[in-house]
């Protein structure tokens, strides 16, 4: 489904953002589009499709523009030109719009280091008017339930705050996680954990683009994987 | 969710993490007390201190205001939270709204423990033949320039938290702009107190500054937040 840098792949027509993703179509749809971090263009020309319950990988050298496409799907980063839509809203103009349906774990993990784990996630789940029993299965599903709950996020490991992170995206029901080298500064059950939890995320609907260096653990768990050089996508 | 009920779970979200940290009470107060201590080392003549006290009070708050709000944006900016918020939608009115509202308990906090410590080390109270209406002017003042000083301290909170170097810029857009209010408090605290012959009717309309001050830094504050925090 991916495109490469020529933009010759498929165009996406306009999208209902309620249904987005629901029927099969993309969640997300970059054509051509140009970013400009300062005065520099930090996507140029970039295109690519990403459809429900994906997995993809961004393979590319540092400033490539990974970090750029993550920020620029999450609606952080303007659109310059070209078209771009994610779960079917315009980033030109809903930007807004598209940041509750979108999780982004960088190389920070958006944390209150002063609170539990458990008071972390309701925090977020509280946003959304998430129910009780919604809040306690996110930390279920991500392993930061039971003695985990009562401790501060501060004395975390660094495994430990990623999973907790991670339910913080589930319980505010994010449908799009964008992850910026997620397995940077884990050790190896850390990573193995987090893989485990990724896949079950992606099992369980959640669409998922993952930039990372490492690229044997995390292109075994994509589903597929594409480069980023020099601010364009290249399908492999 | 509304912007006021998101505004509140913010509010409460700060002020839970500053009752867990203890940095207010251990760091902060201690910080407010000391200043006015030092000023009573510094202008060690009674008659000096009994005149000049209104204006150290809120010289102290001014200073105390920086600790607070650097503060109040470090625990969003230590692991990337603000960034979450973002991401996440919350709508930027909420954010400023939430974190003003919290700024503003811990500066009525502080406030009273400064004028107590007024009260106490530079001998200041409120004259018996005006009890009444003194204590509604204090208190009145308080709140207005609390407002004030929330809206300016959260709006520049926000503005300096995404640069480099905020630890210096914050006291550089900061105190200039809460200047206004320094002016307008004290005016209306010495009135209250009856420094150098003031009189109460005096001080209301310095309280008029303030809450004109607070609503337009407030409403102001409210529609440029989002702007000032974003890309």
């Amino acid at each position: 489904m991916g495109v490469g840098a020529s933009g010759a792949g498929r165009i996406v027509p306009p999208m209902s953002a309620t249904t987005s993703g629901a029927d099969g179509s993309p969640v997300v749809s970059l054509r051509d589009v140009v970013a400009v971090i300062g005065q520099f263009p930090a996507l140029a020309g970039a295109s690519l499709t990403v459809d429900p319950g994906e997995i993809v990988l961004l393979r590319g050298p540092n400033g490539a523009g990974k970090t750029t496409l993550l920020r620029l799907c999450a609606g952080l980063i303007a659109v310059e030109r070209g078209e771009a839509s994610v779960v079917g809203f315009d980033l030109a103009t809903q930007r807004d719009l598209v940041r509750p349906h979108v999780g982004l774990l960088g190389h920070q993990n958006g944390l209150y280091l002063d609170l539990t784990v458990e008071e972390n996630v309701r925090f977020w789940a509280a946003t959304v008017q998430a129910s009780d029993d919604e809040t306690d299965a996110a930390m279920a599903k991500m392993g930061v339930d039971g003695r985990l709950t009562e401790v501060p996020a501060r004395k975390l490991s660094a495994g430990q705050k990623r999973r907790t992170s991670l339910a913080c995206l589930v319980a505010r029901r994010a449908r799009i996680w964008l992850l910026d080298e997620p397995h940077a500064g884990l050790d190896a059950t850390g990573r193995d954990e987090l893989d485990d939890t990724l896949s079950r995320a992606a099992a369980s609907g959640a669409t998922i683009l993952v930039a990372s260096h490492e690229l044997e653990r995390a292109g075994g768990l994509a589903t597929r994987a594409v480069d980023v050089i020099a601010g364009q996508v290249y399908e492999r | 969710m509304s912007v006021w009920r998101m505004a509140r779970l913010i509010a409460a979200k700060d002020l839970r993490i500053e009752r867990r940290s203890h940095i207010v009470t251990n760091q902060v107060l201690p910080f407010a007390g000391i200043t006015i201590v030092v000023f009573a080392f510094a202008l060690d003549k009674q008659n000096v201190l009994q005149t000049v006290a209104p204006g150290l009070v809120w010289l102290a708050t001014m200073f105390s205001l920086l600790v607070l709000v650097q503060r109040l944006f470090a625990v969003e900016t230590d692991d990337g939270a603000l960034d979450a918020m973002r991401v996440a939608g919350i709508d930027a009115r909420a954010i400023y709204l939430g974190k003003a509202m919290a700024l503003a308990a811990q500066l009525l906090l502080l406030e009273l423990l400064l004028v107590g410590a007024a009260a106490f080390f530079y001998d200041q109270s409120i004259p018996s033949d005006r009890t009444f209406s003194g204590v509604v002017l204090l208190v009145t003042t308080m709140l207005c320039a609390t407002c004030g000083l929330a809206a300016v301290g959260t709006l520049y909170g926000g503005l300096a938290a995404g640069f480099k170097g905020s630890e210096t810029l914050l006291p550089l857009l900061t105190l200039p702009a809460v200047a206004p209010v320094l002016i307008g408090a004290t005016k209306a605290f010495e009135s209250a107190v009856g420094t150098a012959g003031a009189v109460v009717s005096e001080g209301w309309q310095w309280v008029g500054l303030l809450a004109v001050f607070a609503v337009a830094f407030g409403v102001g504050g409210t529609l440029a937040f989002g702007a000032l925090i974003d890309d």
